[in-house]
């Protein structure tokens, strides 16, 4: 049997984001960050895709996406 | 695993809570709050980033706790209308021109023009009677009647922060914050 279950990871939609943090704070393995100021941005390699952080956003600006390997 | 020990900075809301309530024994407490106005704002133009925001704001941890752990929010989505950039800007330019209202009521009674008004105005409109909470000053009756104004506006934005908790997720308020969207847009200026 092929074990095909494709990973997932966090996505922010960058123009809506307000920077206000709250996903930094609930993310349990530190892989969101706020860049400048601006927007949040999630580490792909360091994401788990539990989606703690699409939850929390108050914006509702963070999307839990399968991605390819 | 990141460590999700709690630092100083987690308990701030208790600070927020105990503003609000000062406000109801002795309105000159309301000064206070102008640190929850330059902390942010410095913080944005120092360092550009909204340090404020991401770690320190009291408020913001205060409607998380209360829609989070006491279950006072729907946890529903906010309106996409809400997080546009009109609404945000158009609700900073609004909120700046009561602000600039509530100088020119002080300076009235600096100046002598007018007599202090006793009274917290919630949501821009409604004159609550809040004599109580004040029992003279040593200075001049305008910085009672800033406190008051001033204390209008903090009770307001909890009010309409508190309306959006119940409502939508527990830190919506976050998202059309004022002082969210000015060091918003200080932090875009910056770091351009």
């Amino acid at each position: 049997m092929v074990k095909n279950r494709k990973k997932r990871k966090a996505l922010v939609q960058q123009s809506y984001c307000v920077a206000c943090g709250c996903c930094v704070k609930v993310c349990p393995v530190g892989a969101i960050q706020i860049m400048n100021g601006i927007t949040a941005q999630a580490d792909p390699s360091t994401c788990i895709g539990c989606g703690k952080c699409a939850k929390e956003c108050p914006a509702s600006v963070i999307e839990i996406q399968e991605v390819e390997d | 695993m990141k460590s999700m020990k709690k630092h100083w900075y987690d308990y701030l809301w208790i600070f927020s809570l105990t503003y609000l309530i000062l406000g109801f024994f002795n309105i000159l407490f309301a000064w206070l709050g102008l640190i929850c106005f330059f902390v942010p704002l410095l913080i944005s133009l120092v360092k550009g980033t909204k340090g404020y925001c991401n770690r320190y704001c009291g408020r913001g941890q205060l409607f998380g706790l209360l829609g989070g752990r006491f279950g006072l929010s729907r946890k529903k989505d906010i309106p996409v209308w809400m997080k546009s950039n009109w609404f945000r800007y158009g609700f900073l330019a609004f909120f700046f021109v009561m602000f600039f209202l509530m100088l020119w009521n002080t300076y009235l009674v600096f100046a002598g023009a007018q007599g202090l008004k006793q009274a917290v105005t919630l949501l821009w409109t409604f004159k609550v009677p809040w004599q109580w909470a004040y029992h003279g000053t040593l200075f001049h009756a305008g910085v009672a009647q800033f406190a008051f104004g001033f204390y209008s506006v903090m009770l307001t934005s909890t009010l309409l922060g508190l309306i959006t908790m119940v409502l939508f997720k527990p830190r919506s308020w976050c998202v059309y914050c004022p002082m969210g969207t000015m060091t918003h847009l200080i932090c875009k200026a910056k770091n351009r």
